[in-house]
């Protein structure tokens, strides 16, 4: 079935790029709009991904081909400044001053990784050899896992829920993906360096997804890292640039120093500021936890409060690539339903 | 010999508040401490006595501070305080010069139209009555402005008004009936006889002519009479209790009487000093941003003179002093609730009797002391010798870059230092003490004050606010105690560091502690002013606001700091400043999480602006922006004045 009509999707990321090329296939003519200069959002900085190790280039060039249609026109390097709908249609402006139409829009502007140094108790960007999560895989990308001065790293600390579950950064939810990338990294940091002693401390292991579980269990058992139920209150800088981190281990009940040679920090996910300005512009509305707000928890998670705009990806909850995937292909559905007259309420 | 019956609830309530004032007044006396006893004697035979009558008359009466805060709230207060007190004072010597005999009893004066109806025809008499026609409506304006308050608070400038109770409200309703039915009993009197001026004689005039005024007024008469003596006899168990005690409040003041941290007369009449104003309500952050409604000092000082449990207003309060310094009749509020929050340690309490007519001391039951926690597990190293120790404080090692900007700069300074707590050290017993756990503070204060007479140092530099005001005024050391914007600004006057000048604009949010808290405004904004572009605030000094973050509040959860931190990073942003700077690293903390805008303490400003000698004879500067800063030397230029001190040890 060919379809008219036309839809703008914000962001070119795993869920924008999916639920154009969906769009694409049925007919619909989409303006793809990517605020940076590339498409992939963060999938494209991830050098392996969870649960199989498998390399996230794979999943960006899947996604490419499935957005490459001629149906989607992908402006790179393009915000929107103004957003309204007038007879029906919606129309956008772009910073630069250009008009874009569509019958509908989709907001697939997915997160922001939490900035590390609001906890700034971990030291992130005042010592040396404290990375996050993201570092870590560009440090892998890079091939080179030392310390700043060059050295081979022999331990390391994992610190999960930075940003996440946190009353005093203002985030109680839980980022959900950060446990399972902490158990991935871990494993991989001992496959790199086997010499090393890896350690994990963490408040509740989260391992709800598939084949997560299994991943836990290896990561202890065939790698040895030690997971250590606690959060690190502090870590100090040490004269020699190590990293000495204060934790209770909580299942033991006893405070416990540990020196370190780096220390990543599993950095959670927030509302993007794109998204958040997406949200003041449309007139979204948004939850507690600052995504946009969903029009019902079970059946309406792509839609909001205004009606044609739909939500697809993690502009709505932290999730993960296969949750994204999925979720902008039920996002699609939607739309298509909308611009087939079909209302859905 | 001029009487009548309507007077009587009039003499009743007079001779009853007079009874009760001397004798509350006489108690309060032989409760004071031995030394405060003292302090009121030599202030009785010295200045302060002098003082106090000009400040009774400034505030009790004229309400200048009130004026200060709010103009037309000051009006309300002066209008029904002063005005009253010219209707009683003209109104007596109306009655002395034109009543039948000399020195009356108080009823003549309050009543006089009625006994001399036929006063005010002609002459002096004329402009006499024309003189307290105008006092008197001075007063009904003042009265319109209060009544309309009371429905309508921001037609006076406040946001919020006091919530009142069942007991309030008579007092108040017969407060507001006394001017009223004084208007109608005296212009009906002057309308049946043809006198009385502009207000009285008009109004009169007007009545007469279509009713029988000459027997109407007598109703009113007695309405006025029985308004006033209600109104006495309420005084005591209302919040008008406050007309007389803040008298004795100003004196006791005067006389360097203070709060103190133990509850006594001095607290109680502070407590019965509050005329629930309620510019500490709008004052009040908790209040404005956090919605928090019920627990501000208005309410506590309320709750304590009903006799009501104060337990939970005590502790939700950000202790952040911005009441304190707004109270126009200069109630130490914050003290007062720090008492209670001691109160667990208290021997004795007040319990209302006689619907509380009567207050008494009752002992408590003495709660028996749990053992005391041990410290024994603290480690007892000796400290490195040192002139300067360095004690960054828990909360600054939860944001190094503030500890480290200070190692940079005693590195800099060339000084011989010590870093006391580099490994973790002990909490300096301020948030304990905050708590209302002062036994327990006190083992914490005794283990630092052990380290730092060890250390043999001169001077101790704290980077907390909070740590800096416990050090100060609740150790013993022989040490000089600075806060690091205070050593850093000496070290800057004294050359021991130069400073570069960042081009950017900043904006100065001045903690709590250190600034009402312990007084120290001027270091801070000499050290910006040397270094950057600093921008006058909205919220300067005693007037700047809490971060939200405070210690002092165990109730509150995120979401209520939050907003407050929201809030107020909301306006100290409002001019776009390149940098917000404070001086604490709990007020960085919480407000690095509330805005955008870079969040900095001022030490790792100024160890962003010092400037390195790294080969002698050439100035390195270290940038750490784009723009190249000015290498200026840091001594002469901002304040040749403080030249004068040349060693910062000495």
């Amino acid at each position: 079935m060919i379809m008219a009509g036309s839809v703008i999707v914000i962001g070119a990321g795993s869920a924008g790029m999916e639920v154009s090329g969906v769009l694409a296939r049925s007919g619909v003519s989409v303006t793809l709009i990517e605020k940076t200069a590339n498409t992939g959002g963060h999938v494209k900085n991830w050098h392996h991904l969870f649960p199989d190790h498998r390399d996230g280039a794979d999943v960006v060039s899947y996604m490419g081909v499935r957005a490459g249609h001629k149906l989607v026109n992908i402006l790179t390097g393009t915000e929107i400044r103004e957003l309204s709908r007038k007879g029906g249609k919606f129309h956008a402006t772009t910073e630069g001053g250009s008009e874009l139409t569509g019958d509908a829009v989709v907001v697939a502007t997915g997160f922001d990784l939490f900035d590390c140094s609001r906890k700034e108790e971990y030291g992130y960007g005042i010592y040396d050899n404290v990375h996050t999560s993201a570092e870590l895989e560009e440090m892998f990308r890079a091939g080179r896992l030392t310390t700043a001065s060059g050295k081979e790293p022999e331990k390391i600390g994992f610190v999960h829920c930075v940003g996440s579950r946190d009353e005093k950064v203002g985030n109680l939810y839980c980022s959900k993906l950060c446990c399972v990338t902490a158990v991935k990294q871990a494993i991989e940091v001992r496959k790199k360096l086997p010499r090393s002693k890896v350690f994990c401390f963490y408040m509740d292991m989260r391992m709800g997804g598939a084949s997560y579980e299994e991943l836990y269990r290896e990561a202890q058992e065939e790698w040895g890292i030690s997971f250590i139920r606690g959060k690190v209150s502090e870590a100090g800088e040490m004269i020699d640039h190590r990293i000495q981190v204060k934790v209770e281990d909580t299942l033991v009940g006893r405070p416990l120093k540990l020196e370190l040679d780096m220390l990543f920090l599993m950095a959670g996910m927030e509302m993007s500021e794109a998204g958040a300005r997406i949200s003041r512009i449309a007139g979204l509305k948004t939850g507690e936890n600052r995504f946009l707000l969903a029009s019902d928890n079970h059946y309406g998670s792509n839609r909001g409060n205004v009606e044609g705009i739909f939500y697809a990806g993690s502009c709505t909850a932290p999730m993960n690539i296969t949750e994204t995937i999925s979720h902008a292909r039920a996002a699609a559905t939607e739309v298509i339903d909308y611009l087939n007259g079909i209302n859905l309420k | 010999m001029q009487f009548d019956p309507f007077i009587i609830p009039f003499n009743i309530g007079l001779y009853f508040i007079l009874g009760y004032v001397v004798l509350r007044s006489l108690r309060w006396f032989m409760e004071l401490s031995r030394p405060d006893k003292l302090r009121l004697q030599r202030g009785f035979f010295g200045r302060a006595f002098g003082q106090s009558l000009r400040e009774i008359f400034m505030e009790s009466l004229l309400h200048r501070s009130i004026f200060k805060a709010n103009f037309r709230l000051g009006y309300m207060h002066m209008s029904l305080a002063f005005g009253w007190f010219l209707l009683i004072f003209f109104g007596t010597i109306e009655a002395d010069i034109f009543g039948e005999k000399h020195l009356n009893a108080p009823y003549k004066a309050i009543f006089f139209k009625f006994f001399n109806p036929e006063h005010g025809r002609s002459g002096f008499e004329a402009a006499y009555s024309f003189l307290m026609d105008l006092i008197l409506a001075f007063i009904l304006t003042g009265l319109l402005l209060a009544i309309v308050k009371r429905f309508f608070s921001p037609v006076v400038g406040m946001k919020k008004t006091t919530k009142h109770t069942a007991t309030d409200r008579i007092a108040l309703t017969a407060l507001w009936l006394i001017f009223p039915s004084r208007l109608i009993a005296e212009s009906l009197t002057s309308g049946a006889y043809g006198t009385g001026s502009f207000l009285t004689g008009s109004l009169g005039n007007v009545l007469a002519d279509f009713l029988p005024a000459g027997r109407m007024a007598y109703p009113f008469w007695w309405l006025y009479s029985i308004a006033l003596g209600t109104f006495f006899i309420m005084l005591p168990v209302t919040r008008y209790m406050h007309i007389p005690t803040e008298l004795f409040l100003i004196f006791m003041r005067n006389s360097g009487i203070r709060t103190g941290d133990r509850q006594g007369t001095y607290s109680e009449v502070e407590t019965f000093s509050c005329s629930s104003c309620g510019i500490c309500i709008d004052a009040c952050q908790l209040n404005f941003a956090a919605g928090v409604t019920d627990i501000q000092g208005a309410y506590l000082l309320k709750n304590l003179r009903n006799g009501a449990d104060t337990s939970r207003i005590a502790a939700n309060c950000l202790m952040c002093g911005r009441c304190d310094s707004k109270c126009p009749v200069g109630i130490e509020l914050s003290p007062i609730r720090m008492i209670r929050r001691r109160s667990g340690d208290a021997q004795w309490s007040y319990r209302n009797l006689y619907n509380g007519y009567l207050r008494n001391r009752q002992s408590l039951p003495q709660v028996k002391k749990e053992l005391k926690p041990s410290f024994g597990f603290l480690r007892k190293d000796d400290p490195d010798q040192a002139d300067v120790v360095y004690f960054a404080g828990c909360m600054t090692h939860l944001t190094p870059s503030i500890s480290r900007a200070m190692i940079n700069i005693l590195e800099a300074s060339g000084l011989s230092y010590s870093f006391l707590d580099k490994g973790g050290g002990v909490c300096c017993g301020r948030p304990l003490m905050l708590a209302g756990k002062d036994h327990e503070a006190r083992e914490v204060i005794n283990h630092n004050s052990g380290l730092i007479w060890k250390s043999g140092a001169k001077i101790l530099v704290t980077s907390c606010p909070i740590c800096f005001k416990v050090f100060r005024e609740s150790y013993h050391l022989d040490a000089e105690v600075l806060h690091h914007s205070q050593f850093i600004k000496r070290l800057v006057d004294t050359g021991k560091i130069k400073m570069n000048f960042l081009r950017k604009k900043v904006v100065y949010h001045s903690p709590c502690d250190l600034g009402r808290g312990s007084g120290i405004y001027s270091e801070p904004k000499e050290l910006l002013a040397h270094i950057s572009r600093l921008e006058p605030g909205s919220f300067e000094d005693d007037n700047s606001l809490c971060c939200g973050g405070s210690l002092a509040n165990a109730v509150i959860g995120s979401k209520g700091r939050k907003k407050i931190a929201s809030d107020m990073a909301g306006k100290l942003t409002a001019m776009h400043p390149d940098i917000l700077a404070t001086a604490c690293p709990l007020c960085k903390k919480t407000i690095s999480n509330a805005t955008g805008v870079r969040v900095a303490d001022i030490a790792e400003l100024a160890a962003e602006a010092l400037v390195r000698k790294t080969v002698p004879g050439f100035v390195q500067a270290q940038s750490v922006s784009s723009d190249a800063p000015d290498a200026v030397s840091g001594v002469n230029s901002a304040n040749p004045g403080n030249l004068s001190r040349v060693c910062p040890v000495n």
